[in-house]
């Protein structure tokens, strides 16, 4: 959302970076620098000993991403950075969500959560502890069922994704298909990179 | 081998042709200080304020091109060195400053003078270091050197821990040379792109064959990368009128026919007007600020647009462009001139000139009352228009712009970006110091003057030769102008009743001091001045409220552009 209260695109980006001390700090730094939009951020290892992958959902339009995406690879630490496209990616995130539950709305609840493929975790006398994973709408769809018999507590991770295809993200090897993008693509104008 | 920190540093920044360091110790750095007598090679400046260490590195980068050093200690002396690193980060000039901090077992303690330096600075360098192991130092600076002065250059921070610059280190190599050359950077992530893509540049080559009325937009980067020859081959083969940004200013011969002047806010109405009228902008190593574009949506909507710049984050940042050009800017131009054909655009030229001739903006009007524009020009006579010039910030940075003429690449100095009062006595120090052979005038205003002259008595102390040329018209004149223009004449806190006699204070720091209050004494000082073996001071007593024209107001469009006084204005000449 904006200030207008108008939503606005949300785009997804990965950054590899290097796991050093006051890298987060570097990164968002960058993005309250410049006002861009986080709607989330993930941040976890890699496959790769002494590298962080760090997932942002950046709301804005294709100019915002643009700017994201070159502000991003500007930093030192940042060693790839990748605009994921919609289609062939999975999309997940994590939520625990705590409902109030008494002994006649448990067994409804719990089915609801069987329809989810969610998990209970967690079992008082009148609350029961839920885990979903799922893309956003599964979740957000999953909390409104859920609502009527009261939420107490949400917590939510970032969203992660994984594009559907054989090489990693930010590796040179694999058949990632070619992205069509409206705005001008990055690597038509980035013409070899070389050391100096 | 066995070195600490300390020497570990030291010896690494001789390595990377440091041979000049502007500072001020303290405790936190005290180590450092202690083994610098083992390294005559490294002359120290000790400054009396960090920010003008931080501003006099910065001038010695812009005159040199080689990275300026200044270090501080923890504390209060880092925190004093953040104007001039924001100055450098706006301007990307590369410098290289080296903060002592509390020991490894105090960060976090709030110990005495401890201060977050590198959280402080995240923003305003390009990048900066927390040194945790002293084995570490040899990378670093190798890295802080390679990273401040390549790509797009700007500024790095080190900051280095009290008992790191104390602990040994043992290598099996026995001299520091064999140890240095082994070093690696360790940059995965930092590759600047050097080469433009080949086929944006036969874009580029294309649009421009096609252009009618094309201009070269010249910014700080022509000098960065130092493009002069090949811009200079650009615009003669293709007959292409330059435009500079006041950054850009000496890039290109300002005697050369092609020159036009600088556009924006306070540039040339022709400038502007040339930009306005083109159907081709070549945007060289310029970041289309908004004192050039004004209100963005509105500028230069006849023209398509080709941006070259090292920083990709630059393109389409603030104005969308047609075909960008990622890569350094000599290389691309290279490249470029190879492929573009010869071209007159004699119409395009000719249209150019008779712009000159009806903005006649830049004359100085007649008057026997002592203008600051005349003391420029007469600055200009006097040394030849071969003088480098630093200046401060207001409406004499202005003047100093308009008013001489540059023809040699790095001889304009300035705080463009950020804007910095009190850039014009430390900036000149640092100019002087990189291009000793060389006469530099410092054109300062009385206003910015004041907020770092501490630093003459380091000029006086260090023999640095710098001469001011005050333009003293009592004000905050640049501010005052605004509140002549834009607040009906509400003249609030920009008037300075009580200045202090720049004659006394010059002798009280052992310069040289003339006052000029009347014309015909300009040139005389001026001489005066240079004549005298050191730094000098001459107060030129201006007009107090004169403005500076052409004035495009803040955000606005070449509509709203402001030639000349306005009535209200005039009345009182
Ligand atoms: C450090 C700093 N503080 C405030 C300003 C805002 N400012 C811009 S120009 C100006 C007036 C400059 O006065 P002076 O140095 O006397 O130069 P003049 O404009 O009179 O030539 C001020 C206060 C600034 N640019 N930098």
């Amino acid at each position: 959302m904006n200030n207008n209260g108008t939503s606005l695109p949300r785009h997804t980006i990965t950054a590899l970076v290097e796991d050093r001390p006051g890298v987060l700090n570097r990164v968002s730094s960058m993005f309250r620098r410049r006002g861009f939009n986080i709607a989330s951020l993930a941040v976890g290892h890699s496959e790769e000993p002494g590298r962080s992958r760090m997932t942002f959902v950046v709301e804005g339009d294709d100019r915002v991403v643009e700017q994201v995406t070159k502000h991003l690879h500007k930093l030192i630490d940042v060693i790839k950075v990748t605009e994921i496209s919609d289609e062939n990616v999975v999309s997940r995130e994590l939520a625990l969500i705590k409902v109030k539950a008494d002994a006649q709305s448990r067994s409804e609840i719990i089915q609801i959560v069987d329809i989810f493929r969610a998990k209970i975790v967690g079992v008082a006398p009148d609350t029961l502890i839920i885990e979903v994973t799922g893309d956003g709408d599964k979740l957000e769809s999953l909390l409104g069922l859920l609502k009527p018999f009261g939420v107490i507590e949400v917590m939510r991770t970032g969203t992660i994704v994984m594009e559907r295809w054989t090489g990693s993200m930010h590796g040179d090897g694999g058949t990632r298909p070619r992205k069509q993008r409206s705005t001008t693509s990055l690597a038509n104008i980035w013409g070899e990179p070389s050391s100096v | 081998m066995k070195l600490n920190g300390s020497q570990l540093l030291c010896e690494a920044l001789i390595r990377e042709g440091v041979d000049v360091i502007f500072g001020l110790p303290g405790g936190a750095i005290l180590p450092l200080y202690q083994t610098l007598p083992q390294f005559p090679q490294l002359r120290h400046i000790l400054v009396r304020h960090e920010q003008g260490s931080a501003h006099a590195a910065d001038g010695y980068a812009r005159v040199t091109g080689k990275p300026g050093v200044c270090w501080a200690t923890s504390g209060p002396g880092a925190t004093n060195l953040v104007t001039g690193i924001a100055t450098a980060q706006m301007d990307s000039v590369p410098i290289v400053v080296v903060t002592g901090q509390v020991s490894r077992a105090s960060i976090g303690t709030d110990a005495f003078q401890e201060t977050d330096i590198t959280g402080i600075t995240l923003p305003i360098t390009k990048h900066n270091y927390l040194v945790m192991h002293a084995s570490d130092i040899p990378r670093i600076v190798k890295e802080s050197f390679h990273i401040a002065s390549t790509g797009r250059p700007g500024p790095v921070l080190i900051d280095v821990p009290k008992d790191v610059q104390n602990e040994v280190v043992e290598y099996e190599e026995s001299t520091f040379d064999e140890m240095y050359a082994k070093v690696e950077l360790d940059l995965p992530g930092y590759k600047p792109t050097m080469e433009g893509h080949p086929s944006q540049i036969k874009k580029a080559v294309q649009l421009i064959a096609e252009s009618k009325r094309p201009v070269i937009l010249a910014g700080h980067g022509v000098i960065f990368s130092g493009a002069y020859d090949e811009l200079r081959e650009l615009a003669e083969k293709a007959q292409i009128p330059v435009i500079t940004t006041l950054l850009g200013i000496s890039s290109f011969p300002e005697t050369h026919v092609l020159s036009v002047g600088m556009p924006g806010m306070h540039g040339m109405a022709y400038a502007s007007l040339a930009i306005e009228e083109a159907d081709l902008l070549i945007a060289l190593g310029m970041r289309f600020d908004d004192r050039i574009t004004g209100k963005p949506s509105a500028f230069a909507r006849k023209s398509k647009k080709i941006h070259v710049d090292i920083d990709p984050s630059e393109i389409g940042k603030n104005i969308p462009v047609d075909v960008p050009i990622v890569g350094d800017l000599k290389r691309v131009l290279v490249k470029l001139n190879k492929l573009v054909q010869p071209a007159t655009h004699s119409e395009w030229v000719q249209r150019i000139e008779e712009l000159k001739r009806e903005h006649p903006s830049m004359d100085i009007r007649e008057t026997d009352k002592l203008l600051p524009q005349f003391v420029i020009k007469s600055l200009c006579d006097v040394t030849e228009g071969k003088a480098f010039i630093v200046t401060g910030v207001g409406q004499h940075q202005m003047w100093a712009a308009q008013h001489y003429t540059y023809t040699e690449p790095r001889s304009f100095v300035s705080s463009g970006g950020s804007g910095a009062m009190g850039f014009e006595v430390p900036g000149a120090m640092g100019a002087q110091v990189g291009r000793p052979d060389r006469v530099v005038w410092s054109v300062a205003g009385d206003g910015g003057f004041q907020m770092t002259m501490c630093e003459l008595a380091t000029l006086v102390e260090n023999k640095i030769p710098v001469k001011f040329a005050i333009v003293n018209n009592n004000v905050l004149g640049m501010v005052r102008q605004w509140q002549d223009i834009f607040y009906k004449r509400s003249f609030v806190a920009t008037r300075y009743t009580a200045n202090p006699d720049f004659v006394k204070l010059a002798d009280a720091f052992g310069m040289l001091g003339i006052r000029v209050t009347q014309k015909s004494q300009v040139k005389a000082a001026i001489q005066q001045a240079m004549d005298y073996d050191g730094p000098a001071i001459v107060d030129f007593v201006v007009e107090e409220d004169e403005n500076v024209y052409p004035m495009i107001p803040a955000g606005q469009t070449i509509n709203e552009l402001i030639e000349e006084p306005r009535p209200q204005e005039a009345r009182r000449r």
